[in-house]
Order: structure tokens, then sequence, then C-alpha cells
């Protein structure tokens, strides 16, 4: 068996998440990856070095066209007469064009995988993780994305895989490529983040939730917000963790003033590690947090930075 | 330009849901069911085209059991004129209701569909991308912003570390993201007028589509549970405990 990884890179590195789907498709056979854009020409020497890795397939494209779902979708599906398995780290561009490729292909998709029992039958989180279903395939070919932080990824050196260049097919057309702009904030993103510092109704107002930004200096954290603080206007709903909002699962997660309603702790109860601070004892968020404390935030707030500053 | 917008009835977001005994799936039976949130998103967005004149007809389509015509109901008082319930036992997965959605979108030849990203049951993202994929039609995926102009339509898309803006030549479909806008509340006099709204009731075999599943559950399980941890006096022991005992920080 051969699977095919399509891989994500920035400017020609690697993304960390998608040597995690390396590793998954290593479990199912041997390793071909394919990489797309302005830099492909770099994405594939960096992934040519990735242990484990047979072949590059390499689209170097300046048009913008790999941008977009239908010219990508159309190539995995040409490309996947050699494949039994097609997978991609579970980003917003493999869960752009995945689906897509999937239907040209007569394949119902297997998204957010995060074990692998054989070759047929997958792990995957359902209602925001308040549930994992094991799923069998009766598809010839599996479509499949994989939820980076259950895999260990593969080392980024070591490998010499061949490179070989291939064509973008031209796709239905109808669609048009026209920017990408990314967000210049200082601040790790939410999902990756290895810190996330979330506020709640507990804040009170939008000019409070300013109050985090020290603490969140402090631990390279990014800021978050339950639905409650977002629907209350206090902040716009791209803060939002929870089942409608971000899945996040950093290391440290610190939730000021979230009472902890079914709908957020689904967004981040995968945390290593929850530190809840909220006035109401019996506050569900409690139930989750490795450490509690019940107090007014406003007040432990700047206690918590003193004693950060003090012990760093 | 008519629009078709599927919707569908899921647990409500409020509800944690809960695996059956036998791990055969999760208990939906005597559970508050709503309509997918953000299939609520996709029906206001349509209604706020139809408002600006763009759109001339709103079309709700559900796919599933009888009581799935709620789900319809409250999409016709938010403002969708009329629904269309593809009545079916068999469970949906996006790749069978996206063949429906194709053979729905030809017969009523609609020039935009606005779906949801994602269900939030089987957290699938994916029939969107799949109705585009069966149609030929191009897809914008994630939307945040919506412009429809002389017969293109101009989206600003979710990704990650920011946004992407693409423009799409209509015919076309879009999925909503949660920043598209905030789905309004149906008042009482349109949840009255939606009641004599006309639904119409089919099945898949109506229009020739094999709601087959390609996946089968092998079981349902609850993911490992997580304990309460303890409760702290202070913040200097909160730093000190994540420091040396947690070493998080």
């Amino acid at each position: 068996m051969t699977v095919l990884v399509y891989l994500d890179h920035e400017g020609g590195a690697i993304r960390q998440a998608s040597r995690s789907a390396i590793a998954a498709a290593s479990r199912l056979g041997d390793v071909d990856v394919l990489v797309t854009g302005p830099d492909a020409a770099a994405a594939a020497k960096s992934a040519a070095a990735i242990p484990g890795v047979k072949k590059v397939l390499q689209v170097t494209d300046t048009t913008g066209n790999s941008e977009l779902a239908e010219p990508v979708a159309a190539l995995l599906a040409e490309l996947a007469a050699g494949y039994t398995h097609i997978l991609a780290a579970s980003s917003a561009t493999a869960k752009n064009v995945l689906p897509r490729a999937a239907a040209l292909l007569d394949v119902q998709p297997i998204p957010d995988i995060v074990a692998i029992n054989d070759a047929d039958t997958f792990v995957r989180p359902i209602y925001a993780g308040s549930a994992l279903a094991t799923v069998k395939s009766a598809d010839a070919k599996k479509i499949i994305t994989v939820r980076a932080s259950s895999f260990d990824p593969v080392a980024s050196e070591g490998g010499t895989a061949t490179i070989e260049e291939v064509a973008l097919p031209a796709g239905p057309g109808g669609s048009t490529f026209i920017a990408t702009e990314l967000s210049k904030s200082e601040r790790p993103e939410l999902e990756s983040a290895r810190v996330v510092v979330s506020g709640g109704n507990g804040m009170l107002n939008g000019e409070n939730f300013k109050l985090l930004e020290p603490l969140a200096d402090r631990l390279g954290a990014a800021i978050g917000a339950s639905r409650a603080a977002v629907d209350k206007g206090f902040v716009s709903n791209e803060y939002q963790v929870g089942q409608t909002g971000k899945i996040v699962a950093p290391e440290l997660y610190i939730a000021m003033g979230i009472s902890g309603q079914i709908q957020h702790l689904a967004g981040m109860k995968d945390s290593k590690v929850i530190v809840a601070v909220n006035k109401d004892p019996e506050a569900p968020i409690f139930q989750v947090a490795d450490y509690g404390i019940v107090g007014d935030l406003f007040t432990i707030l700047p206690q918590l930075e003193a004693e950060l500053d003090k012990a760093g | 330009m008519k629009v078709l917008v599927p919707v569908k009835r899921v647990i409500d977001y409020n509800i944690k849901p809960r695996v059956k005994a036998d791990g055969s799936g999760v208990e939906t039976a005597g559970v508050k069911m709503s309509m997918n949130p953000f299939d609520e998103i996709a029906v206001e967005e349509a209604v706020r085209l139809k408002e600006k004149g763009v759109v001339s007809e709103i079309i709700a389509v559900s796919i599933g059991e009888p009581k799935a015509q709620d789900t319809l109901r409250t999409a016709m008082a938010m403002g969708a004129d009329r629904s269309i319930l593809v009545e079916t036992d068999v469970v949906t997965e996006p790749l069978s209701v996206a063949k429906v959605l194709k053979a729905l979108v030809e017969k009523e030849k609609s020039d935009l569909v606005i779906l949801g990203k994602q269900a939030i049951d089987d957290d699938m993202n994916a029939t969107g991308q799949m109705l585009a994929g069966l149609l030929g039609r191009p897809q914008a995926t994630f939307a945040s912003k919506v412009d429809v102009a002389d017969g293109a339509v101009t989206v600003t898309r979710e990704i990650d570390g920011g946004s992407q803006t693409v423009k799409l030549a209509l015919p076309a479909i879009i999925t909503a993201d949660l920043r598209l806008n905030e789905p309004r509340y149906a008042s009482l006099p349109n949840i009255m007028k939606a009641r004599k709204k006309p639904m119409e009731k089919i099945t898949p075999a109506d229009l020739g589509v094999d709601m087959t599943p390609r996946l089968s559950v092998v079981s349902v399980a609850e993911p490992p549970e997580r304990k309460a941890g303890i409760k702290l006096d202070s913040a200097a022991e909160l730093v000190s405990r994540l420091r040396n005992e947690a070493k998080v920080i």
C-alpha cells in the first residue's frame, strides 16, 4: 500500500502538523507527499529530507491556483489512482480541498482521526470530542484528515526522497484567488498556542479583556473567550473557544470568569493542564480544572502577574 | 436568484451528548434538538441577501427523519420562503447528503447554495465541498463575508492564521463560518406565518439517490473522563504548583 500525504508548508518550511500526518500515514504503508504553491521547490526539498518519505510530488505554481480547492481537488483525484489512502493534517486548507476530492472519487471522507485501528478502521471525535466514534470505511480508497495532536510528528531531517514535478490541472474554473491576509498579531494563534488565557462572562465588559493581556504576555499565551463573552460583545468571535468556535488543546489553559458551559468545555477539555478562577465555587469549570481558585478574578489577576514576576 | 439552504436537526449545542450504554451511538431520544448553529448562520445570510434584493427565493432543505420538519419550520420562521423535507431513516453522511442536494439544485435550478460549514453532531465539515465537487461548481468554504454583484460572489474565508478572499462565478457553493453574521431570532408572528409556508415531502428514492452509508460505526465511546483537581487559596500557590508540579510554566 502506498499513501499520499498532502502537506501544508509556510514559505517552504513543512508545518509540524503535516509531519504528524506523515507519522499517521507511515502506519498504513509507504509514503509519498504532495507540496504545492509558489515556494513548492523549497517545500519539496524540506519534504524530501523527512525520514520515511519515498517520493515528493511538487506543483510549482505562481498563479494563485494552488490556493484554490477546485484545481487541487482535481489533482488529488487524478493522483488517487496510485494510492490506497490520501491523508492531510486537519488544517483549513485540507478541510477545504480533501472533501471535494473525495466527492470526485465517490468516497466518504474520514475527518480528524485520532487513532488508526487498521487500514479501514479509524477513531474520530464526534460532538466536539464529547464522544469517540470508531468507524470502518467500505470505500476502496480512503480520504482522511489527521488531528495532529494525536500523532507524534516524524523527524524533519534524515530522509532522501526523490522529487518529481507534476502539473496542476485546470479544474472546472469559475473561481479566482484574490488575496490572503494573515493576521499580524504578536500573539500565537489560538489553535496552536502552548498557553491560552480565556475570559468569560466574569470579565463584565470588553474593556476588562485588556486586563488579560499582561498575564498573556508573561506566559506567551493566546487570548480566548467563552461564547457568553462573545455573545455579549466583549470580544469578536474569532476569540471564541468552544464547540462552535475554536477547539484548543494547549499545555496550559487558564479560564478567567468562565462558568464552564458544555459547549465551552467541548472546545478546551483536552488541554493538558486547566486552571480556573471563578467567584462561584459551584461553577462547572471546576469539575474539569486541575487547579481552581475561588475568588474575584480582578483581585487574583494582578496577584498572579506579581507572582509570575517574582518567581520568573 | 434561487438560494438553497440545507439545515440539519442536531442535539442542541447547550446539551451534553450522552453515549448510549450499548456503545452504538449517542442518545438522541428525549433530548432537546435544534437547528445546527452553523446552518442558522447560513439561513441568516440567505435572508439578508433576499432583503438586499439579490435573492428572489430561499428554499430550506432538510434530510432525515420526519421531525426535521421542526427545523424547516424554524428556517421558514427566519425567512425561508418554502422548504423540502427529504425523508429517510438511514444515517446521513456528507456524500449521500451531497448527492441529494445535487439532485435538488438541478431540479430547482438554484444558482447559490449556502450551507453551514459543519454539523455539530458528526463534525464532518464536508457536505458543501462535496456538493461543489459533484456539481463541478466553484466553492468558498468557511465564509466570514459574502458580497454578490454582477453574476459573481466575492467571499472572505477564514483560514488558519488569517483570511483569504476568493471570487466565484455563479452558480456557486458557500459554507458559513461563525463570523459571517449573527442569526436573528424568529419573532412570534413569523413563527405563525411559517406554519402556512409550503413544505414538500419527498424521499431520496424520488431523486434516485442511494443513501447506503460508506462508514459503519463499530462503536461509540465516552472519551477518558477528566477529574476535578484541587482548589487553591492563593495566586502564589497556583504559580508554585504550575511551575513545580505541573511543570507547564
